[in-house]
């Protein structure tokens, strides 16, 4: 690999993420009871991770945000079970914004990247087995007894010899008074209680009854509600717009300009809306008013005859490809996807002359500090951000447009405001997953090996909204995750085949289009390409496509039996039902494996696909709940189904046009199929669980339309219209 | 002045006639439970029976709603079938979608205590659920379905 001036570290400084507050990037150390003497004692709080109080509960706090992946259920599993406190004594708070929150793995309290449980996962075994050590300290001194003779079981100290038992609520006053251990040996893993099996999660029953708080339930005394106007084609502005009339509805306080749009502040969400109606704003053309969905496939797909920065270069590859027996080329596209979370984007702020505080799902609490700090013009420990529920994250959630929007208005009108988008701006204004086009060339030699791989990506940068700085020598390597990552990164998204000769090439877009993460990033579209690729290089080698993927990837055991054992559940090898196509994909990312098989059907006569079943195999290492990690991947393939089947956004008139759930179509029950998750036992590396379900479905899907049909697809969504084309083309 | 009977409870609201239900519920009831996704009736996050039938309150102006017996997600009973399948089958990841996903599929239920597949289906593809939990929405059915015939609710 080329070596890169950036280091990780350099990276994370670069994005400006965490210099609104002063970096303590191990925020999780414990704290002494003396360093914490000022703070009233209401409790045993041995650090910041949790609290026992005299009501025998113990309250955890969580540092991610919870978006469904179930991290406010996983987290406390681990240090209830180093605590070895009783399941149903333990409460859970959503932590508020601070340094002392950031996940080591990303030296940031962000909620991304899959990284809660492997960030967090060390950190918080101690701080359990610390408090444990003390409690049992502390019941020691109060029997006079050997602390070795005493034992911590489901929430009690007990003293075997002598029958006594004391509970962590009778002990915690005490066990606050000692001194913090310095090394407490963590428990067995043959010991855990909690971790490694199914606990229900603890946030399901409050959002059954309804009682469970998103961004969209905060109410306020005296809050206002407001939307904006947005404009409809990138770059455009106003030309002229009717602040009377829209003052003039009955509920509205005030029309604000602002860089972003026009905010129409009311009373009520229905006065703000009719405000906005009221505006009647004309907007010019914007910067790229010849924008539509043709101007970008042609601009990403003919921009892949320009020279790009050249990222990885390993041996030879125009050599290898010139002995090659066999070479396979070809030219793949992927088109901008929304996130649509269900709850719509939103924010409630108020700024005060001396304080702010935003309520936000938002699943960057420090970027949100950082952005109100910047708006309301306060220093950042005046601003004080609290996490609600997130209707869905998705990577969306991780920018933090809508804290700017409300932050904005609370500052000129002085009260709390709640700002909501509707459905069509949350689609409008999303910032996409980014669309790409790609290139490949490869050679086989005689014996149906891969010898040679040279690769061309042309991709708007993601980089570029969030750190410029980290786009360097005209690479973004996050839009290249999947294929190659940052150096010392910590996800190892990258390709994993071996391949003795290998190039890739990366070229900027300057499509004006917003891009961000959304669910896996780019490992998603980038495992599409790769995937279905190996896939046309196993039948040019005349392979089975387990066989030539087993093949290339001999020393990495992880892939190997996540491989073998998708294969083995779905029976592989096996014949297919008639009519009906099989398909295997792979990939890694965020450290861990995950292999699938798809079955389908494809109607030759309209070209409609139709799922039967996805068959997965994931090894994420160690398990802390096992029905989460199925819930994820269920939930992961799912997702990546409907962007494989259904999603593009689309463009006109050099804005989007793209509106609602009527005109930008996600799956729906009816087209999901059964799913089943394998998790393979494994003591190696945690890797994340969040995303890495997604990347190995679309290419899965396509490899299997080949398999039914004999059609090769290089672009997603499979709609039945380029199904039926690529049939009659093929 | 708006007269609604929400969860057995009268309710008099200052709100002019064409505003979305939806609205009403959430910002003048204060019961937030209902949610909104599209505001165009497309993704059902915002269901509530109305005289019993599973609803998009975001595409009904309040004034159509009045007289009539309406349940918001607070008003179904805490051991109902639906909500206690779907604690015993985890079924919800973010939970946004879900209090509408419940209204939907108790009020199926409510009709058709055994739905087949393709009433399932016919009533589930109303429903935008982003998270993917739709395997789940389905275990959730199968057990509210053995749940209520357990307990001789049918």
């Amino acid at each position: 690999m080329k070596n890169h001036p950036i280091s990780r570290r350099a990276f994370l400084k670069a994005t400006g993420l965490t210099i609104a507050v002063s970096v303590t990037p191990f925020g999780y150390e414990l704290l002494n009871a003396s360093e914490r003497k000022a703070e009233a004692l209401s409790g045993f709080k041995p650090n910041i991770w949790f609290e026992i109080t005299p009501d025998n509960k113990v309250t955890i706090t969580v540092a991610s945000v919870e978006m469904g992946q179930g991290i406010h259920t996983a987290l406390p599993m681990i240090i209830a079970d180093e605590l070895e406190a009783d399941w149903k004594q333990i409460k859970v708070r959503q932590g508020p914004a601070g340094a002392e929150y950031k996940n080591p793995v990303l030296d940031d309290q962000l909620t991304v990247a899959s990284a809660s449980v492997r960030g967090y996962y060390g950190p918080l075994r101690k701080a359990g087995a610390a408090g444990r050590a003390m409690l049992i300290r502390a019941a020691a001194e109060t029997w006079k007894v050997p602390e070795e003779d005493c034992k911590a079981e489901k929430g009690t100290i007990q003293h075997k010899k002598s029958a006594r038992k004391l509970t962590y609520g009778q002990l915690c006053l005490k066990a606050a008074k000692l001194e913090l251990p310095k090394d407490t040996p963590l428990k067995k893993e043959s010991e855990f209680r909690y971790v490694g099996k199914p606990m229900p999660r603890l946030d399901i029953p409050k959002k059954v009854s309804g009682a469970a708080m998103f961004g969209l339930d905060i109410s306020l005394p005296d809050m206002q509600l407001a939307v904006f106007a947005r404009p409809p084609a990138y770059g455009a502005k106003p030309i002229s717009y009717d602040q009377k009339a829209a003052e003039g509805v009955k509920g509205v306080s005030k029309v604000i300009p602002t860089p972003q749009g026009i905010a129409v502040c009311a009373a009520s969400l229905d006065s703000a809306l009719k405000g906005r109606d009221a505006l009647n704003v004309k907007w010019d053309k914007g910067t790229h008013p010849q924008l539509d969905n043709d101007f970008i496939e042609k601009s990403l797909i003919g921009d892949l005859e320009k020279p790009g920065a050249t990222v990885i270069k390993t041996g030879d590859v125009k050599k290898a490809l010139g002995e090659a027996g066999k070479k396979v080329e070809a030219t793949y596209f992927v088109p901008y996807v929304a996130h649509a979370t269900m709850e719509p984007m939103n924010c409630t702020a108020h700024v005060r002359n001396d304080r702010c505080d935003v309520w936000a799902p938002t699943q960057g609490p420090l970027v949100a500090k950082f952005v109100a700090s910047q708006v309301a013009g306060l220093p950042p420990e005046k601003v004080h951000v609290q996490t609600t529920y997130l209707g869905c994250g998705l990577g969306r959630r991780a920018r933090p447009d809508f804290i700017v929007d409300a932050v904005s208005v609370s500052k000129v009108v002085g009260k709390p405001v709640k700002v909501v988008w509707t459905r069509e701006e949350d689609i409008k204004y999303d910032a996409f997953r980014a669309a790409m086009s790609h290139r490949i060339e490869a050679g086989l030699d005689s014996q149906g090996r891969l010898i040679g791989w040279s690769h061309k990506v042309v991709s708007p940068s993601i980089m570029k909204d969030i750190a410029p700085q980290a786009v360097v020598g005209g690479v973004d390597f996050m839009s290249l995750w999947g294929l190659a990552d940052f150096p010392d990164s910590p996800h190892a998204n990258r390709i994993m085949y071996e391949i003795p000769n290998f190039y890739l090439e990366f070229l900027l877009s300057d499509l004006p289009i917003p891009v961000a993460p959304w669910r896996a990033v780019q490992n998603g579209p980038n495992a599409f390409v790769i995937e279905s690729f190996i896939d046309e290089l196993a039948h040019a080698a005349g392979k089975d496509p387990l066989e030539f993927r087993l093949q290339h990837l001999k020393s990495n055991m992880r892939a190997y039996r996540v491989l073998e054992t998708a294969a083995k559940k779905a029976g592989w090898g096996k014949p297919v039902p008639k009519g009906q196509g099989r398909g295997i994909a792979y990939h890694s990312c965020f450290g861990s494996y995950v292999a699938q098989i798809v079955d389908l059907s494809v109607n030759e006569k309209n070209g409609a696909v139709k799922i039967h079943r996805v068959v997965a195999a994931v090894d994420c290492g160690p398990v802390i709940n096992p029905d989460t990690i199925k819930a994820q991947i269920e939930g992961g393939i799912t997702i990546a189904l409907s962007s494989a089947l259904k999603e593009e956004v689309k463009f006109s008139n050099g804005g989007v046009k793209s509106a609602n759930f009527d005109d930008y179509n996600v799956i729906r029950m009816s087209e999901v199929p059964e799913i089943e998750v394998h998790i393979v036992e494994s003591k190696e590396k945690m890797g994340g669980i969040g995303e890495p379900g997604v990347p190995p479905t679309a290419p899965g899907v396509g490899n299997a339309i080949f398999n039914a049909t004999g059609a090769r697809i290089r672009r997603i969504p499979f709609t039945p219209e380029r199904v039926l084309a690529a049939i009659k083309n093929k | 002045m708006i007269s609604l009977n929400v969860n057995g409870k009268n309710y008099r609201v200052n709100v002019s006639d064409d505003v979305p239900l939806l609205w009403v519920i959430r910002d003048y009831l204060k019961l937030t439970g209902t949610k909104f996704g599209c505001g165009i009736g497309e993704c059902g996050a915002c269901t509530v029976h109305i005289d019993g039938k599973a609803e998009r309150s975001c595409a009904i102006p309040v004034k159509e709603a009045q007289g009539r017996k309406i349940i918001t997600i607070e008003g179904l009973p805490e051991n109902h079938p639906v909500k206690r399948a779907w604690i015993e089958e985890q079924v919800v990841q973010c939970g946004y979608c879900q209090p509408g996903v419940i209204m939907q599929v108790s009020a199926l239920l409510s009709k058709s205590p055994k739905p087949d597949a393709d009433k399932i289906i016919n009533a589930m593809d109303n429903v935008i659920c982003r998270c993917g939990t739709h395997a789940r929405i389905r275990r959730g059915i199968k057990t509210a379905v053995q749940i209520a015939r357990k307990e001789g609710r049918v």
